[in-house]
């Protein structure tokens, strides 16, 4: 090592000679931190998204590093957030990379003590199978009078202010085609 | 808002840096708090006390912005004789029918009007949740009307206003709120004074508003305090409400409600709407003015995007095939209803019941009987394991060997692994890209739908029934990608977006639609979305190379409007009010309307248009009445129609409270929709007897650190490792009289559960002077259950289900409970103390509180008029 390099490594010589004269940058970094890359530079892609908790819709951008997320940070564009998130936001990285994030259908039969394993498209079908009884089961034509109600009162469903308006769309929609009204969301609560 | 919307709130310092005053109002001291120029502490429940204090207070001392109310809000309007207001009934409007708990409104009608023959009868509009409908237009009226524009008329609204308001004065806002009065009036100087020509002054709410019996009321007070002041419809005003999920308000837009179709159409109801014609002239009202006269156009379209080719003209667009509503089929009826084994299936979609709803028990003895449930979400949460983990286990109330219900657990996709939008608190959509695919068996819920809805359309595919048709007419046609067959998101916003049916292109704008079938549209308040073939919620452009209105980032409903009502922000001829508070105005060079954002105002129409005597829909609109969605064109300090609970908002009581109604001797709100069920105890208030058996009043909301009903944060280690632990606040005082001890335990009793809790003695809450006695007041977090890193007792187990009429919406803000030292009891002996406490309270054989308690004249301050 060099004298220059020996005088450059001390971090107060940069001080006074660099363009840090704060020093809260460039003139404090170690040689290990400046040997350190970002996750974001090192990304191989990055999808604008918003944040998934509450409605003030923060600007979010996911870095993405051989098909996982690698990093969460607000986005500086965002006229909302100005690339600012909450402890909710600056979490959803661990939120969906979280270890307890069920990857597999489970299923609990009638009178069950355990948990057991079911394929995805095994449950879609038994799913198909048991919304259609319901609906058969509890439908209503008319009411007493013969006016029409075309619908069934045997089937409820809970949720919709997490998801997305293309999905609520299509929940609505198919619904109401079922005649299943009993739908609802966090909107009445 | 520093707490539960922190980033929203950097715009509040940002004001506060600029020299804005900020009061933060809240029953207890927050982040919020700690940053604001002012804090009222104040008594759960009393919030129209205190904004009542505010409107006595602008019209006793004339401090209304003359201009703007004259103009621009229905002030002037002149109310028929047979009216009669709260201060000469004791709390109640005239039209009360004691029957059924509702008001005939046709005496709140203005003066002149008939009453309107096609506006369902209030009984069937609380039924239905019919409030709601107002989110995108106001209750239907008609156009002409009489008016004193000296605001002298003994009935025109302003002079009802004054007398309506008249005992909400600053010493009655201490005896309610427990708010002292020289705070009180440092409030309402700071608000009167930030107002008016050169100034505006916000108004933000949570959901800690609409969560009551009067959630509706509370938030037209503020409407009323912001029209008198002029501050709606011009930047830096209006009423701001905090949303608490990343899409609720997209939730509400495109509904997934039963009482609404997607832009606030209702859904039918079997004796109001047979028919198409029907159902367009219920909502459109033949004749009435304003935007809203083009429902049939929004009807059509929304019946060609969902039965397209099959939908024409001679079948009436296929509006046989809509189920009907014949009353409340509401969450809590489902789940009333699933106690009493009414319903077999429930799907649960990334919500969390068995913790997130009013009485979790109810819920979760509703969910154990059940014959099958589908739960689709991120983790293994309560509303899912209840028949395992449940506290009914425990007290033996349900016993897995012995429970049913049969459930599905499908793992959802993360917002990072579908693309779509969500519409945030402002109605501005943002469109998501993907980024990485759903791990393992994880789906949308774009995927879950569209294939369940394939493969239900193939078992049915050479069904005869009639009932099948709307399924298999249903356009269900989505394009797919991907090796899970993944439905694209942008096709199904361009049906939302809506097309031309001819030529594909989408429309521009929903005054393209036609009622003829030649368009398509899925929801006419989101067109314009999918303009130009462009996505434009997609829009990118930095806020930092925008204007502060930043128009090209995302997409804001309707018509990329960033603030409703904007034709306000100009004076009646079209100049601004100020230079300052310059926005939309009247280009009378160009012959139309420009400014910072798009005019909420038909583009040409100048300042000087008056509408033809029978002119009707938008024509009648004249050129100085901003408030287009309404039949008059005004903004409603009274509302002839519409809001159940009364023409103007009254303060009452909340359902469980330990005060008589300081006000009134109506105690709570005569109207409130109540469920007389066995599970659903409340309990007792005055003027009912042994309302001391709960003495203290306990509110709950959100910490910073987690959200809702915790699925999200308590699963996700840093944020369960910053709050730990379910916890309840107290004051000193109350410590010191319940013998508890800081970082011990307390349990908190209601006619329902007792939750445990860690104690945290804290100035944070304080006991407040009411009506001549201490009220004490605890605060829990509402976030925790029996699942996930972190757990703990869940506090909506300790309510009640007592809903608001306008919204179905229930009160879970505000209760009473008993506070004991210790940890609660377990099993058998739980159940035993909650009866025991029910017993005390004279519970055990149910007793609601009576709906009107006029006849009870125990209320100190309510002379006769
Ligand atoms: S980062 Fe925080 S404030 Fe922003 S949307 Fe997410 S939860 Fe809301």
């Amino acid at each position: 090592m060099g004298v220059r390099s020996w005088f450059e490594g001390w971090p107060v010589y940069r001080q006074l000679t660099g363009t840090d004269p704060l020093g809260r940058g460039a003139a404090a970094k170690s040689d290990g931190s400046r040997a350190l890359t970002a996750r974001t530079d090192t990304a191989d892609s990055m999808a604008r998204s918003v944040c998934p908790y509450c409605a003030v819709g923060c600007g979010q951008r996911v870095f993405v590093k051989d098909g996982q997320v690698s990093q969460i940070e607000g986005d500086p564009d965002s006229p909302i957030s100005r690339g600012r998130l909450c402890p909710k936001g600056s979490a959803s990285k661990s939120l969906v990379t979280s270890p307890l994030r069920q990857t597999t259908v489970r299923y609990r039969r009638p009178y069950g003590t355990e948990w057991e394993n079911l394929d995805l498209d095994t449950a879609l079908n038994m799913i198909a199978d048991r919304v259609l009884a319901a609906r058969d089961e509890t439908w209503e034509d008319v009411d007493a009078e013969g006016r029409p109600l075309n619908r069934t009162l045997g089937i409820s469903s809970l949720g919709g202010a997490t998801l997305d308006n293309e999905e609520n769309y299509l929940i609505k929609k198919l619904f109401t085609a079922m005649g299943a009204l009993q739908i609802e969301n966090q909107a009445r609560i | 808002m520093a707490e539960a919307h922190p980033v929203g709130f950097q715009w509040v310092m940002e004001a506060k840096r600029r020299g804005a005053k900020v009061f933060h109002v809240d029953p207890r001291f927050t982040r919020t708090s700690a940053v604001a120029d002012s804090y009222l502490p104040i008594r759960a429940g009393t919030d129209i006390a205190l904004l009542g204090g505010v409107v006595h207070y602008i019209l006793d001392n004339e401090l209304d912005f003359r201009e703007y109310v004259v103009a621009y809000t229905n002030a002037a309007t002149i109310v028929t004789e047979e009216y009669a207001d709260t201060e000469d009934m004791h709390g109640l409007f005239s039209g009360f029918n004691d029957d059924n708990a509702t008001y005939d409104q046709a005496s709140w009608r203005y003066e002149g009007h008939p009453q309107d023959q096609t506006t369902r009868d209030s009984e069937t509009q609380r039924e239905t949740a019919a409030g709601l409908e107002n989110e995108s237009h106001g209750a239907p009226v008609g156009g002409e009307t009489e008016r004193d524009e000296t605001l002298q008329h003994p009935r025109c609204v302003y002079q009802i206003l004054k007398r309506h308001f008249a005992r909400y004065t600053p010493e009655m806002v201490e005896r309610v709120c427990g708010i002292p009065q020289e705070k009180f009036l440092e409030l309402a100087h700071a608000w009167t004074e930030n107002s008016g020509r050169d100034r505006t002054g916000m108004l933000v709410y949570s959901v800690g508003w609409t969560q009551h019996s009067v959630g509706v009321q509370y938030i037209r007070t503020g409407a009323i305090i912001q029209l008198l002041l002029g501050n709606v419809g011009r930047p830096g005003g209006g009423v701001m409400a905090l949303r608490g999920h990343a899409s609720i308000q997209g939730s509400t837009d495109i509904p997934t409600l039963f009482n609404l179709l997607p832009g606030y159409l209702p859904m039918p109801h079997h004796a109001e709407h047979p028919t198409l014609d029907k159902w367009v002239d219920s909502i459109a009202h033949p004749g009435q003015k304003g935007f809203w006269g083009n429902a049939r156009t929004y009807g059509v379209n929304l019946l060609k995007a969902y039965w397209g080719d099959a939908a024409t003209a001679d079948n009436d667009y296929c509006y046989g095939y809509m189920p009907r509503m014949t009353g409340d089929h509401g969450t809590y009826q489902q789940v009333l209803d699933m106690i009493d084994g009414k319903i077999k299936g429930y799907f649960l979609l990334g919500q969390n019941p068995a913790v997130g709803s009013a009485h979790g028990r109810a819920q979760r003895l509703g969910m154990a009987n059940l014959d099958w449930l589908v739960v689709r979400d991120l983790f293994m949460i309560e509303s899912a394991t209840f028949w395992q983990n449940a506290p009914e286990i425990e007290t033996g109330e349900i016993v897995p060997e012995r429970c049913r219900t049969e459930v599905f657990f499908l793992p959802a996709a993360s917002h990072v692994e579908k693309e779509g939008t969500f519409t945030q608190t402002q109605r501005l959509l943002q469109w998501r890209e993907k980024a990485v695919e759903p791990p393992g068996d994880a789906r949308s819920e774009l995927w879950f739908f569209y294939h369940l809805g394939r493969v239900i359309r193939e078992r049915l595919a050479t069904s005869t029934k009639p009932r099948d048709r709307a399924l298999l007419d249903l356009t269900w046609d989505y394009p797919t990608h991907g090796p899970h067959a993944e439905p694209s998101a942008e096709s199904v916003l361009r049906e939302i977006n809506g097309y031309d049916v001819a030529t594909g292109r989408p429309l521009a704008s929903f005054t393209e639609m036609k009622d003829d079938g030649s368009t398509v549209g899925g929801c006419w308040i989101y067109t314009g979305v999918y303009a130009d073939g462009v996505n434009q919620a997609a829009r990118r452009k930095p806020g930092s190379e925008q204007s502060l209105v930043a128009p090209e980032w995302g997409w804001a409903w309707p018509a990329n409007r960033r603030i409703l009502y904007n034709r306000a922000s100009a004076d009646p001829d079209g100049n601004p009010w100020s230079e300052r508070k310059r926005y939309i105005w009247w280009d009378a060079d160009k012959s139309e309307w420009t400014g910072y954002d798009v005019p909420d105002f038909e583009k040409t129409k100048p300042p000087s248009y008056r509408p033809a005597h029978d002119a009707s829909g938008v024509a009648g609109i004249a050129g100085d009445d901003p408030f287009i969605l309404q039949g008059d064109g005004k903004g409603w300090l009274y509302a002839p129609t519409g809001v159940l609970d009364g023409p103007m908002p009254t303060h009452y009581e909340p359902v469980e409270s330990p005060v008589r109604n300081p006000l009134y001797r109506q105690q709570a709100n005569p109207t409130r929709k109540v469920y007389t069920h066995p599970i659903n105890t409340l309990n007792p208030s005055p003027p009912q007897e042994h309302s001391d058996v709960f003495p203290y009043v306990f509110t709950v909301s959100r910490l910073t650190e987690h959200h809702t009903a915790g699925a999200m944060s308590r699963n996700v280690s840093p944020l369960a490792e910053l709050q730990p632990e379910m916890f309840v606040e107290v004051s000193p005082e109350l410590a010191a009289l319940r013998g508890l001890s800081h970082l011990g335990w307390a349990h908190l009793v209601t006619s329902r559960a007792a939750v445990e809790a860690k104690v945290l003695v804290t100035d944070r809450v304080t006991p407040l002077r009411v009506d001549g006695r201490i009220i004490h007041q605890v605060w829990l977090p509402y976030h925790f259950g029996f699942e996930g890193l972190v757990t703990g007792d869940s506090a909506n187990d300790l309510f009640g289900i007592t809903l608001d009429p306008n919204v179905l919406i229930q009160e879970s803000k505000v209760g009473t409970c008993d506070v004991r030292p210790g940890r609660r009891p377990r099993g058998q002996d739980l159940v035993d103390l909650v009866v025991d406490y029910r017993r005390r309270s004279g519970n055990l054989v149910h007793r609601y509180p009576p709906m009107v308690t006029t006849d009870v004249a125990d209320s100190s301050s309510d002379q006769e008029a």
